[in-house]
């Protein structure tokens, strides 16, 4: 309404496909900003995890193994004193 | 006249039963208990020994006689572990390995062992040496 009054004789529609065309544009830069704060944030609170120069898995057996050791060594004793034939 | 029957026949059952249990007790309880003499004079001897890995292992020279004995104790031995470990949730190496540990902690004064090192020792005085991951006491 006020375009159409300062403009005179212009049409109004010539600002609607440059609107269409900023719209996209907008769109991503409403995310541009948060995206970046973002990044740059996970980036500096990063705590960096290095390899360890052993292998995981092995420790990982020992400490299976001795658990479940612990937990068959009243069944294995009684299986050796059942089977003193062959112990 | 029925009932009088039928439970003298029934006690004559029990009886059997009691005497069939008792002859297979008898029967079974000294075969479990023993070691075959040739085992126990080679475990005395020094011949073979307990492995840390639960089975029995030939210390020094072989023999296809010892080989025969030891490889007849160890299949036996499997065989049991196996089953053990299955009703127990844990793999048949995890079995072997604890019945390992408990079997070398009661080896006898003066029989072999292998110590966590994997050398052979003669057990003295004191205690067998055992793996660090063996249950303690």
């Amino acid at each position: 309404m006020t375009d159409a009054e300062l403009t005179g004789a212009r049409r109004l529609a010539t600002v609607l496909p440059m609107q269409a065309k900023r719209s996209k544009a907008g769109r991503w830069r409403k995310w541009l900003a948060p995206l970046v704060l973002m990044g740059s944030a996970t980036l500096g609170g990063c705590i960096s995890v290095n390899a360890p120069d052993k292998p995981i898995v092995i420790e990982l057996n020992i400490n299976i193994r001795q658990e479940v050791i612990y937990r068959l060594a009243e069944d294995a004793g009684k299986t050796i004193e059942n089977n003193a034939d062959i112990f | 006249m029925g009932t009088m029957m039928n439970s003298r026949t029934f006690g004559r059952f029990a009886l059997a039963l009691a005497a069939g249990a008792v002859a297979l007790g008898g029967l079974a309880a000294p075969a479990m208990a023993q070691r075959d003499p040739a085992y126990a004079s080679a475990r005395a001897a020094g011949q073979v020994g307990e492995k840390m890995d639960g089975y029995l292992g030939i210390v020094g020279a072989s023999t296809p006689a010892l080989q025969a004995m030891v490889n007849d104790i160890n299949i036996k031995r499997r065989a049991i572990y196996a089953s053990k470990a299955q009703a127990a949730n844990a793999t048949l190496e995890e079995y072997a390995f604890t019945s390992g540990c408990l079997a070398i902690a009661k080896v006898a004064v003066g029989e072999k062992y292998q110590a966590p090192d994997g050398a052979w020792h003669t057990r003295g005085a004191e205690p067998a040496v055992l793996d660090g991951r063996c249950p303690k006491g």
